[in-house]
């Protein structure tokens, strides 16, 4: 079957090829069948791809150990999902998922677009198919997933244990899927200024795409942030690790675009801005799996260090200038129709958006490759952490966080007195409110403060928000409630979802306030000696070891300490924390140990015990214990945003609103408040 | 004043004081990323050195880990083949830290030639991308 996949490969890059040479052409000489024949390519790359993917996943679940890729992440007791998992476990693997992606959402893209975009199309498949060359080059020419060994061990590797995870069998590919649905807006963008076809049309094919794409990278990061919480066993979900940042990197610059955009559709500002943005996205997501990769920033998850590296930036060079030549190109092209008239404004506020979204991605980007920067410009390496992050971050973040709730109400080009206060009022009270109250009861972090604060202004814009629009679909309409409620966010998908991804917004905010009264202590006990921690809400834990045990279980060998848990006097449980060591098929240890946490959540706060080992030969237990506020609001704060985008996301039955009925709406086109 | 003028001037004070912020971000948090060979000529050339934080990345030699699990210190020997210090650490190290793995330790270097860590980090490489080897 490894020798079907090969083949596939190399019969793949040649379509590909093919299909790029013969798409640009049909782009410049109008010539039907030439763009039959590119738009075949794709279909064709994805269908070996296909083949090339079944092929290797038949290689992984037959235990085909003489592939060398077999080999280095299963074992004959792998459970069959962690198997499964394998196949993006590795470099090569997730090369091969990379190019199977794009040319699956090349294709449905294609398909969708089917007779729209006539002179858009054939680019689009050019560039999809240069992307997907370059995937396929990079496997066939240094990293082959099919590759073979001289010899066929008897037993693979086995699979990392940290990557044994639910959390890291979803990750990687909600990531994947981010990282390469960017490939689509990216080639459409490259299709209208190769063009010259400008108008508004490309911006509502990808739309959808961009947010799409959004959605899996929201749903990637968080995913992460939970197996680094419950697997890594370090008390947090977020390290400002640059493979971490690799990921949130074209998120921020995809948030920005999805908001700039409306700025172009409704006023015809920011063209160049928001090609920009989507060339950035393209790069950062090339970037983003580069550093996870490559290797090039020591760092704890730079699984990989081989000459793939090269390719990728060799690509990232070619793309950028590409890219950015283009747009420099048409630059004459991309003049704005309208000026921004106030700085009380909608577009203000979103050029604000905008700009620390951007500064935001700069400044992760520069902390990020610093130590790369310094090395070559002073010639010893500097490297800069979370506390040069959370410097940068925390006070544009609560910029941000403040715009969100202004951007959606305030009028366009220029609100009015009347404008703010209908709006603000009550906002500004809560914020006021909430404010007073953190102070009242002698909140220690002011960065927190502020950060509720403005939770409270932002959720009660939302709410507002809602209750003026099911009061007007109620009063106009006559429709009960709970019927006036459903049908306004389904007649207004994208606004109201947009404010459910707010709320999301809000609450994971709310969530990185509650880091800042963290309580970690490190205690060492002999059975039945006791801890107690003191909770930031004043509750005191105590914490009662109980002794150790061990015992085998599926591919592992546990050791288990396991604590009596009590609050107040209250007994609360026995949470067990264990140390896995990962065994082979014939009982050989395959790896480092593994911690699993034990983590008791609720709406307030964790308590997360880490058992960290026992003193040699008797059941005395070294434990780290962590009390962590609010952290069950990221991960539900992330179910919010992605139920946000969700709505958002979903096809409306009315339809896509045509650019020309929005464009026959007057210019003065005012917010519609409410009703 | 034109909107667009009162616009450049507030993003240039955001971009103005996210500069500033990033420059002593970097100034007050950066970290010198040394190996052993580099840290060793940096003390040799400046005596203050000993009182610079500093990242090391090295590898554990073998066989030189001694884990005091009571009073939760580890030490081990750190080298990049051609310098080697003994690092003293306090506190829990990763499950990835065993013989010959590459580490990151933080931390400075006392006169007495022994390194103080304050964070200890173990990158998992070789063992994500390590080629099979021949086993019985």
């Amino acid at each position: 079957m490894t020798e079907l996949g090969n083949i596939c490969l190399w019969i793949a890059l040649l379509i590909g090829l093919w299909g790029s040479a013969v798409a640009f052409m049909a782009g410049r000489t109008h010539r039907a069948d030439l763009g039959r024949s590119a738009e075949r390519s794709i279909f064709a790359l994805w269908g070996l791809l296909v083949i090339a993917s079944a092929a290797l996943m038949h290689a992984l679940l037959t235990h085909d150990f003489n592939v060398e890729y077999v080999a280095a992440y299963t074992s004959r007791n792998l459970p069959v999902f962690y198997t499964w998992s394998a196949f993006y476990a590795g470099q090569k693997g997730s090369l091969l998922l990379w190019a199977l992606v794009v040319t699956t959402f090349g294709s449905i893209a294609l398909l969708v677009n089917r007779g729209k975009y006539r002179e858009l199309t054939p680019y689009v498949a050019g560039t999809i198919a240069v992307i997907a060359v370059f995937f396929i080059a990079t496997m066939v020419f240094a990293s082959n997933p099919f590759e073979r060994l001289g010899f066929t061990p008897p037993d693979g590797r086995g699979l990392n244990p940290q990557l044994q995870n639910p959390g890291m069998v979803f990750h990687p590919p909600m990531l994947y899927l981010g990282y390469t649905s960017i490939s689509i807006p990216f080639a459409f963008a490259v299709a209208a200024l190769v063009s010259g076809k400008l108008d508004t049309g490309w911006l509502h094919a990808i739309r959808r795409w961009t947010l799409l794409s959004w959605l899996f990278l929201s749903c990637g990061i968080v995913l992460g942030m939970w197996w680094a919480y419950v697997e890594l066993g370090w008390g947090g979900y977020w390290a400002w690790d640059p493979v971490e940042n690799a990921s949130f990197l074209p998120w921020l610059t995809m948030t920005a675009f999805l908001h700039s955009v409306m700025i172009q559709e409704k006023r015809g500002m920011l063209k160049k801005w928001n090609i920009g943005l989507v060339v950035g996205s393209f790069l950062l997501s090339i970037f983003g799996t580069f550093l996870t990769r490559s290797g090039v920033i020591s760092s704890v998850h730079s699984f990989a260090q081989s000459n793939v590296g090269y390719f990728f930036l060799i690509a990232l060079v070619l793309f950028g200038v590409a890219g950015f030549g283009l747009l420099w190109w048409r630059w004459p092209m991309l003049q704005a129709e309208t000026r921004l008239e106030s700085m009380v404004s909608r577009e203000a506020a979103f050029l604000f958006n905008n700009l620390i979204l951007v500064v935001i991605a700069f400044a992760v980007l520069w902390g990020t490759i610093f130590p790369i920067i310094s090395e070559a410009v002073r010639g010893t390496k500097v490297t800069v952490g979370p506390p040069f992050f959370n410097q940068v971050n925390i006070p544009l973040g609560l910029g941000l966080l403040l715009l969100t709730g202004i951007g959606p109400l305030i009028a366009w080009r220029k609100a009015s007195t009347q404008n703010l206060r209908r709006q603000f009022f009550w906002p500004t009270v809560a914020m006021l409110v909430t404010a007073a109250a953190l102070a009242a009861i002698r909140m220690s972090d002011g960065w927190s403060i502020v950060a509720y604060a403005l939770g409270a202004f932002v959720t009660v814009t939302v709410a507002q928000e809602f209750v003026r629009g099911v009061g007007a679909r109620h009063r106009l309409h006559g429709e009960m409630l709970p019927l006036a409620f459903v049908r306004l966010v389904g007649r207004n998908r994208r606004r109201y979802g947009g404010y459910v991804v707010h709320l999301g917004i809000v609450m994971l905010f709310a969530a990185f306030a509650g880091l800042a009264f963290k309580r970690e202590t490190e205690v060492t006990l002999k059975p039945g000696q006791s801890v107690d921690v003191r909770s930031p809400y004043g509750w005191t834990y105590h914490l009662t070891h109980q002794g150790i045990s061990q015992y085998d279980e599926l591919n592992r060998f546990v050791t288990a300490a396991s604590m009596d848990v009590s609050r107040d006097g209250k007994y609360l449980g026995t949470m067990k924390s264990e140390k896995r060591q990962y065994l082979d098929s014939m009982g050989q240890p395959t790896a480092e140990p593994a911690t699993e946490v034990a983590i008791r959540s609720d709406v307030r706060e964790d308590l997360y015990i880490v058992f960290a080992g026992a003193v040699q030969g008797t059941e005395q237990a070294v434990y780290k214990i962590v009390i962590n506020p609010l952290v069950w609001w990221v991960w539900y704060g992330g179910l919010v945003l992605a139920f946000g985008g969700l709505i958002t996301l979903w096809p409306s039955a009315q339809g896509p609103t045509p650019a020309s009925r929005r464009r026959a709406e007057p210019a003065g086109y005012v917010a519609q408040v409410g009703a | 004043m034109r909107a667009r003028t009162k616009f450049i001037i507030g993003g240039a004070l955001i971009l103005g004081t996210v500069g500033y912020l990033m420059a002593s971000g970097i100034k007050e948090t950066g970290v010198y990323y040394l190996t052993p060979t580099e840290l060793a000529a940096k003390i040799n050339a400046d005596h203050s050195f000993y009182n610079v934080g500093v990242k090391m990345g090295a590898r554990v030699v073998k066989g030189t880990i001694t884990r005091d699990v009571a009073t939760q210190t580890i030490t081990f020997r750190a080298s990049d083949g051609a310098q080697s210090y003994p690092v003293i650490y306090r506190g829990l190290a990763p499950d990835t830290f065993t013989d010959d793995v590459d580490v990151v330790v933080e931390g400075r270097l006392q006169p007495d030639g022994t390194f103080r860590a304050t964070t200890l980090l173990a990158k998992c490489g070789s063992r994500y991308e390590a080629v099979p080897t021949r086993t019985t």
